[in-house]
């Protein structure tokens, strides 16, 4: 076997994949060989390290060196500078945006410093279509170690005592889960993994798939031996290919290696795993949906009780965890639920992944333990506001979610805290919003994507958000009125109150977040018909200064509904009549000349 | 294909596949571990700065000492080349110049086992405007 | 522990373990609004998809509502039906649904008929405080049943019918959000679809998203075209049902009523279809008979079990979905086809009256019979046996239409000679009627003995599927009865699979028979209307002076001057049919 002196970590995940991450490694091999380097160098494609704002990564071992927006032009760069001649490329170091300056090494940057990685642990680290790099981490040994020194209510006893709870969004202590389906007598049971993500913005679950597949079969495993399953059912979405496929690899390397199918490890315990395909219905990430559309039958939820535990797939008990959730599963065995619960805050252990995405500078992937304030997430580590705009609120929890505001900020992060704020955990996905957000539109955007998620089963669902949201469109398009905000109100009480599954009783919760921390900007919609953010744009004027317009003709000549006239070196003038509202104008002129009202 | 049959053999294999990414898991915790920066610019590379980290590589593995070893840029002293950076875990680094086989063998042995220091230090005697 | 105490509306009451909080209501005279909740007892037929969520109620600790109809009753539990909370969400939810609903009520054919109206009423809906847009589907027309979609409001009752009682598998909901809606598959026509137009989608849709193809207009039309005889066949199960329509008890038998009303209406002729369910066991028995003697001689060819092909829907079931199966079923045509036929050949002659001038119109329980009569094997030079097939409820629609007081019409008779039937033709309306009436008449040719008994109350009842062994003088008869389609697959695909035997079986596709087909008036999910019309059938036969139908002295005249004898190549010719492959 050959001992590489050098290895080149290059992100393998799906966004990095559409940045061309492929064609890097191809360009390096080509230039190492070139130099004879191959059998010192290797190029390993890893999953995702998570700071996909720079992606594509390059992370050089053993020196640490942190390359960043990485293209397969600079392939012949890096090798030659880097690992010919031992200097780093300076260029495609990443900047600290706060000093300016280049860091070399990724240990110093503020993306990872307050990160701890449990479920993302081996994400960017590992070669996720190679079984062996899983085992040198430690890979298989927890089942290895349930299998043959623990019993079933020993592992179940260990989950319960780490304090992990679903990481999907509800919450619920995932011992527990395991323990009520162990108790349900019957002769077939199942371990559905739910990897049906589907927040707008939340990819933490494709990417441990992708980056860590084997931590999610060795966890249903173990959840089969506690449960008394010898079937996996993993319910991924189509729309994952590069998860579905490294699923795939893995699970025939384990089947290979025996570490799962028939007998494993010599103790006679047998679990096979297989792939479910879900259309990406947002809908199917609630159990029942899931488990129905498993089936073969329409995604939709049916009323609880009964529960998956007594009567799931195929009206067998069925214990449906999140991929999060399994991910945590064989670090708790490995290193104790006491060191697992020494990890985060009184009622939620552990840590969290979360997706930042929106206004923020660092967007990407983050793993941070349960506590860690709103503040350090999106100032420390996702490195602020983009274009040093005002912090205006943070969407947790997806659209099932709420707002959260500056007063927030300083929350320690974990369920209950999130609730008792309006919002909730969710499945992680967090979307930062700037002074430019208008918070109606976002309500209506949340709104627009539980209409269309929405199975439409029970009516509060399928008709209500629909007239929920027709009312918010109304207001953004200024022809509100004072009543609208209380029937928004009342409507969402009710939809809460009667709506059949969790999707439904939560659609609603942006529409009242962004009431209760912004009622004034509402108002400002239907009492003086303006957007103060400048969003809405039925709200939005554009004029043009006479007394800073040059007459340039810039805006004149850009506008592309020819709804600007003006002689040259004449002020010029817009025909609100023609104007569509685009803000080409408004980003063309040099000279401030354009005002929007 | 082998199949892992017991608790035992994944043991054992892990062992065997460890050194895959032996690599990586020390520079995760280059604080921990011996660290060895060879310089590798063209001066250095002249010198022989190449054979320098291998026998480093060697050396190290043999002695089975967790170490990583890097490559880094020119460190100013050509005069001295090859030259070799060692940091010993909650140490100072420490300057080796004209590092050759034998010196490597030296360094192993004297420095980084047993904490003597050997002939052929480079004081270090300015800063940067890091520091 | 098996009992759950609570209380409901500060009532206490014990209750069994395994009640919903909707059963437990109901024990004790509160009468909890459901919407999309429909059970038919006895049928183990129902529809529980919790999706309306009119039926919400305030559980004491819970943080939402819970819907009565599938939240199960715990230890304890303190239940308000009525509070401000309920009303407010149940009155929200209802004018939601309503939002979406055209408002087209005074021309709606499901007008007085609706739930959804009945809901509104009696929710004291006064204004829609939440309007917008409407969502809007295409309208589909098959030969029997009418989709228009608008006025779904996805309860789903006929996709539990469709595809769990019937198993066709047609309906099912598509789309997602706003959009939901029931339809075929890929929203296909219904005539392009394996839709067999049993029509128990209309019998149980709330609204009047479903309903049967309306041809009174065609029938008044010929009614009152001086150059047509138009005459009328009745089929059994209407007599048992009609009077519902005019406020009369479930189960009230209005045979007479019916004969009045319609010469009232203006028919040349007043038929009874049971004359030719008569006709139908001549041609039908003496296959059975001929089938049966070839087997116990050891023909290996012949093919056992008959089956039954009396019922439409079931025959295009077959053909769809057993399509190898399909030499199995007898080859006599229906009742209404048998008449269609008789009354086009023989009956025409007998008036003089030229196959073109003579329309036949068929009174039936069923919306499958439109679809029927439209088959191109049942026409002469593109003249159909049977011209117009109208529902029970069309019916009773015309006789509104016609200023005629039903309740006070005189008892009259049939006119014959195509009116006369014995009781074994009456209870051809009711599960196991077709069996019984074919075992009356096969008994008695078969062992040339007269039958010790007339009622075969081992043929009869509501479970699904039924089995007995009839002893035909030393010779065991082993007969198996379905009613529903999903019994009758599972019926066939034990036959198929060897696990059953069988020498004849009867199947009627609807639930109960014909007394349920999917053109009687709406039932509105109480399954004791069923009851009530079936035990008026078998009241109908034990009253008729004649209850065997090789008995029938219409019938005995029909083959000396006609027909010759049963299965006579006359009688194959304008009797019997055959099937098609429609995979």
């Amino acid at each position: 076997m050959t001992d590489y002196k050098m290895h080149l970590l290059l992100c393998g995940g799906t966004g990095c994949k559409a940045s061309e991450s492929d064609e890097i490694k191809k360009e390096l091999n080509r230039v190492l060989e070139n130099h004879k380097l191959q059998d010192e160098v290797q190029v390993v494609s890893t999953g995702c390290f998570g700071f996909c704002e720079k992606g594509p990564i390059i992370k050089v071992l053993p020196d640490n060196t942190f390359y960043v927006q990485v293209t397969p032009h600079d392939a012949v760069e890096i090798v030659e500078e880097h690992v010919v001649k031992g200097r780093p490329v300076q260029h495609l170091l990443y900047t600290d945006p706060k000093t300016a300056k280049h860091i070399p090494d990724s240990k110093g940057m503020d993306f990872y410093k307050k990160q701890i990685r449990i479920a993302l642990k081996n994400c960017g680290f590992i070669n996720p279509e190679n079984i062996d790099e899983y085992i040198a981490r430690d890979g298989y040994q927890a089942l290895g170690k349930c299998l043959t020194e623990m019993t079933q209510d020993e592992v179940i006893k260990e989950v319960k005592d780490s304090g992990l709870r679903g990481r999907g969004g509800g919450g619920f202590p995932t011992g527990l889960k395991w323990e009520i389906t162990k108790n349900v007598e019957n002769e077939q049971k199942y371990v559905v993994c739910n990897a049906d993500e589907g927040d707008p913005g939340a990819f933490m679950d494709r990417s441990i798939l992708e980056g860590d597949p084997h931590a999610v079969l060795e966890a249903m495993a173990i959840c089969g031996y506690c449960i008394g399953a010898d079937t996996g059912l993993i319910y991924i979405r189509a729309e994952y290919p590069l998860a579905i496929q490294r699923l795939k690899v893995a699970i025939k390397q384990a089947e290979d290696y025996g570490l799962i199918g028939d007998d494993i490890m010599g103790t006679g315990f047998n679990f096979r795993i297989e792939l479910r395909y879900g259309a990406g219905a947002f809908v199917c990430g609630e159990e029942t949906a899931l488990i129905h559309s498993m089936e073969g039958l329409r995604g939709e939820p049916t009323f609880k009780p009964p529960f998956p535990s007594v009567s799931g797939y195929m009206g067998k008990p069925t214990n449906v965890n999140n991929v999060e959730t399994f991910a945590n599963i064989p670090v708790i065995i490995n290193k104790g639920a006491a060191w697992f619960s020494s990890i985060g805050s009184e009622k939620s252990k552990g840590t969290k992944v979360f997706a930042l995405a929106g206004k923020i500078n660092n967007v990407g992937l983050i793993e941070v333990p349960m506590g860690t304030t709103l503040r350090e997430v999106i100032y420390d580590i996702g490195g602020g506001i983009k274009n040093g705009k005002k912090f205006k609120a943070v969407q947790t929890g997806g659209p099932s979610g709420g707002c959260l505001t500056k007063e927030h900020l300083d929350i320690p992060i974990d369920y209950d805290n999130l609730i008792a704020a309006g919002s909730m955990m969710g499945s992680g996905g967090m979307i930062v919003m700037d002074e430019d957000d208008c918070m109606v539109s976002i309500a209506k955007f949340y709104l627009d994507f539980t209409l269309e998620e929405s199975c439409g089963k029970c009516t509060p669902c399928r008709v209500g958000n629909k007239r929920l949201y027709e009312i918010l469109d109304k207001i953004t398009r200024g022809k509100g009125e004072v009543e609208d905000i209380e029937k928004l109100k009342e409507l969402s009480g009710v939809i809460k109150d009667t709506a059949l599954c969790g999707l439904g009783q939560t659609s609603p919760n942006p529409v009242l977040s962004t009431i209760n921390n912004f009622e004034k900007e509402y108002l400002a919609h239907v009492l003086d018909e303006k957007c103060p953010a400048g969003q809405c744009k039925s709200l939005v004027r554009y004029d043009i200064l006479e007394d800073a317009c040059t007459g340039c003709t810039l805006c004149f000549r850009n506008c592309p509904v020819g709804a600007i006239s003006g002689e040259r070196r004449q002020p010029h003038y817009i025909d609100h009549n023609l104007c569509i509202k685009c803000g080409v104008c408004f980003e063309k002129c040099k000279f401030n000349a354009i005002t929007i009202s | 294909m082998t199949k892992i049959k017991s608790l035992a053999d994944l043991r054992k294999m892990k062992e065997e596949v460890q050194s895959k990414i032996k690599l990586r898991e020390n520079s995760d915790n280059s604080g921990q571990l011996v660290q060895i920066k060879v310089g590798m610019a063209t001066c250095g590379i002249a010198s022989g700065a190449k054979d320098t980290m291998k026998f480093f590589i060697e050396e190290l593995e043999q002695e089975a000492i967790d170490a990583v070893v890097t490559q880094t840029g020119c460190m100013g002293f050509c005069y001295a080349e090859p030259t070799v950076e060692v940091i010993l875990p909650n140490k100072e680094p420490v300057i080796f110049g004209h590092v050759g086989k034998e010196k490597v063998h030296e360094i192993v042995d004297a420095y980084i086992k047993r904490g003597e220091l050997v002939d052929g230090i480079i004081p270090v005697n300015f800063k940067t405007i890091d520091d | 522990m098996d009992t759950i105490n609570l209380t409901i509306d500060n009532k206490t009451l014990v209750v069994k373990k395994g009640t919903t909080i909707l059963e437990a209501a109901s024990g004790i005279g509160i009468d909890i609004p459901t919407l999309c909740h429909m059970k038919l007892d006895d049928l183990n037929i129902e529809n529980k998809p919790g999706g309306c969520r009119i039926c919400v109620v305030e559980v004491n600790g819970r943080r939402n509502l819970a819907p009565a109809c599938c939240t199960e009753v715990n230890e304890g539990m303190e239940i308000n039906t009525h509070s401000m909370r309920v009303i407010n969400a149940r009155r929200t939810v209802m004018e939601l649904i309503l939002s979406d609903h055209p408002f087209d009520c005074l021309i709606c054919a499901k007008s007085g008929n609706c739930d959804l109206q009945d809901m509104a009423h009696n929710l004291g809906i006064r204004e829609i405080r939440y309007q917008g847009e409407q969502s809007t589907y295409r309208e589909d027309t098959s030969p029997a049943i009418i989709r228009e979609v608008d006025k779904c409001i996805m309860c789903r009752r006929c996709e539990t019918m469709c595809n769990e009682v019937q198993t066709v598998g047609v309906l099912s909901a598509i789309n997602r959000g706003f959009e939901s809606v029931v339809s075929p598959a890929f929203e296909m026509n219904l005539d392009h679809s394996v839709c067999t137009y049993c029509g128990q989608c209309v019998a149980v849709c709330p609204t009047g998203a479903l309903t049967e193809v309306d041809e009174t207009g065609k029938v008044v039309r010929a009614l009152s075209d001086p150059t047509k005889t138009v005459i009328v066949q009745t089929a059994p199960a209407v007599r048992a049902a009609l009077g519902e329509e005019f406020g009369m008890e479930a189960g009230t038998l209005v045979t007479g009523k019916l004969v009045a009303a319609l010469r009232r209406l203006g028919f040349d002729h007043v038929f009874d279809t049971d004359f030719a369910a008569d006709l139908t066991i001549m041609e039908e028995g003496t296959e059975l008979l001929n089938r049966l003697g070839k087997h116990l001689s050891g023909d290996k060819d012949v093919k056992l079990p008959i089956l039954t092909s009396c019922c439409p829907a079931w025959v295009k079931f077959f053909e769809h979905q057993f399509p190898e199966m399909k030499d199995i079923p007898s080859t006599a045509r229906s009742p209404q086809q048998m008449f269609g036929a008789i009354a086009k050949t023989y009956f025409a002659d007998q008036l003089g009256v030229k196959r073109e001038d003579l329309v036949v119109v068929s009174i039936m329980p069923c919306v499958a019979k439109k679809y029927e009569c439209g088959r191109e094997e049942f026409k002469t030079n593109d003249n159909p046996d049977v011209d117009h097939a109208l529902t029970t409820r069309e019916l009773a629609a015309l006789i509104k239409l016609s200023n005629i007081d039903f309740k006070s019409l005189p008892n009259e008779e049939f006119d014959n000679p195509l009116g006369e039937s014995t009781g074994a033709g009456v209870i051809f309306g009711t599960t196991g009627g077709v069996i019984e009436a074919a075992v009356r008449t096969a008994y008695e040719i078969h062992t040339k003995k007269e039958l010790p008994r007339l009622d075969f109350d081992e043929l009869r009842g509501m479970e699904g599927i039924r089995e007995a062994t009839i002893d035909f003088d030393g010779l065991p008869i082993k007969i198996g009865i379905a009613h529903g389609l999903g019994n009758a697959r599972k019926l066939l695909e034990d036959i198929q699979a060897g696990k059953s035997e069988f020498h004849a079986i009867e199947i009627m596709s609807c639930p109960g028979g014909c007394i349920g087909g999917g053109g009687q008036p709406y039932h509105h999910g109480n399954a004791d209307v069923l009851k009530q019309r079936q035990k008026a059938l078998y009241t109908e036969d034990k009253n008729k002076a004649i209850r065997k139908s090789h008995e029938n002295p219409y019938i005995v005249k029909l083959y000396e001057e006609f027909l010759g004898k049963p299965m006579s190549d006359k009688a194959h010719h304008l009797l019997h049919t055959e099937y098609f492959d429609r995979t």
